[in-house]
């Protein structure tokens, strides 16, 4: 059934385009091919606003602001790409890389990771700041997935997929600031968690190589992001169609999926 | 004796199904209801978390990512009597580190810790906001300012002698 959605025409950089009310400047700017970069923001799930990689900068408005989580207002201006946010996506990628242990060259996501696109398109190709180099324990205690908190960036994701979409709600974010920490149901290992359904809308959804089928090596986990899209909008309208790509794991190829 | 046991068998369940009870087993209690299982039980073992997940019908892993956020919640059994030793600024210019010394030397206790004979949990704070009674030390949740290590000990021996009783 079609919508009727009041318009509103804002400026994206230079670009007048006509935005929906209530839509996020983030919204607007996809829909019509304007590439703002982003890292926790998901189509389909609720906004979390954490990342602040898709800051952009709002004429009038001194602070930059998250596209993700502002709206569009009548007569918006907003520039995308100025070398002050360039900077600051660059400082906010720079600390996110010193936080874990984000090292590309053995990480099954290597090549199919958000944080590493992110850093490449930055031109991000060193880190200011020590590394804290924490040590955190993988947990690979679940038959068919691996959490490696190591290289977690704490986007939440997962947790709200699992909460919003299968509606297990197995994650959560325990603690608070740097040792902020993903955990399953009390903090028990992920194999020993009751309420996991196995469905792996946690691992589609991860933007770097922290959530991946067992078995995986190096470069060889490709999520799915593009999934949580697919299904809010399936429950919504009704209308399935084949999926584009799925989550390749050697445990599907085997048949020996759930 | 006992009239009506909790179907547990631990009486201090029957604290927390009042408070459950009267606050309707409402969801956005949990903070409050973690209060009241610390307080009865002391601190927050899994079991309670669980037990209070289940009450509110909550996911487990939002109960306890609600309680590690806030400092207040301890995941560890407490001592017997707790020692908190302000080391803000003013405190610590005072010679607040002086303190937590003494009494790490006096009870083997090391600071965030319970000592082995669970007598004593010595705790450091940032900033109790009573810069003008620095140094400041709290004793089982009495204040105590213009302290020094001498006189800290003194307090927690005091205390000690206290029966549980009388609060």
């Amino acid at each position: 059934m079609p919508e009727v959605r009041r318009s509103i025409a804002i400026t994206i950089d230079d670009t007048e385009i006509d935005a929906y009310e209530g839509e996020s400047i983030l919204q607007a700017a996809r829909r019509f091919g304007i590439k703002i970069p982003s890292m926790c923001y998901l189509e389909g799930l609720s906004v979390w606003g954490a990342c602040r990689i898709c800051v952009v900068e709002v004429a009038g408005q001194h602070q930059p602001r998250p596209a993700c989580a502002t709206l569009v207002v009548e007569d918006m201006e907003v520039r995308t790409n100025t070398a002050r946010l360039q900077s600051h996506r660059r400082t906010i990628l720079e600390l996110l890389f010193a936080e874990g242990n984000h090292v590309c060259a053995v990480c099954v996501s290597n090549g199919n990771c958000e944080l590493q696109d992110r850093a490449v398109e930055a031109g991000m190709d060193h880190v200011r700041f020590d590394y804290r180099n924490p040590l955190r324990p993988v947990d690979a205690t679940h038959p068919k997935y691996v959490f490696d908190p190591n290289r977690c960036i704490v986007c939440t994701r997962c947790v709200r997929v699992c909460d919003e979409i299968e509606g297990a709600h197995v994650w959560d974010v325990a603690s608070r600031g740097h040792q902020a920490h993903l955990v399953t149901e009390l903090g028990q290992p992920w194999g020993r968690s009751s309420s996991c359904t196995w469905c792996g809308k946690c691992v589609a959804s991860c933007p770097t190589g922290a959530l991946f089928y067992q078995g995986s090596a190096v470069g060889e986990s490709v999520h799915a992001p593009d999934l949580v899209a697919r299904l809010v909008a399936a429950r919504r309208d009704h209308e399935w169609f084949p999926p584009v790509e799925s989550p390749t794991s050697p445990n599907e190829q085997n048949g020996d999926d759930r | 004796m006992a009239e009506a046991l909790h179907p547990s068998g631990d009486d201090r369940f029957a604290v927390l199904d009042k408070h459950l009870k009267r606050t309707h087993h409402a969801q956005d209690q949990l903070i409050e209801t973690l209060h009241v299982a610390q307080e009865v039980f002391g601190y927050l073992s899994d079991d309670i978390l669980m037990y209070v997940a289940r009450a509110l019908l909550l996911p487990p892993s939002m109960v306890l990512g609600v309680a590690t956020f806030y400092h207040l919640f301890n995941f560890e059994a407490q001592g017997e009597h707790a020692c908190s030793v302000c080391t803000g600024t003013a405190c610590f210019v005072k010679g607040a580190d002086a303190i937590v010394a003494a009494v790490r030397d006096g009870y083997a206790v090391a600071p965030g810790a319970t000592s082995e004979d669970g007598f004593l949990t010595l705790r450091t704070a940032r900033c109790l906001g009573s810069c003008g009674l620095a140094p400041v030390v709290v004793i089982d949740g009495n204040v105590a300012g213009h302290q020094d290590a001498r006189s800290t000990l003194e307090l927690i021996r005091a205390q000690a002698r206290i029966p549980e009783e009388v609060n």
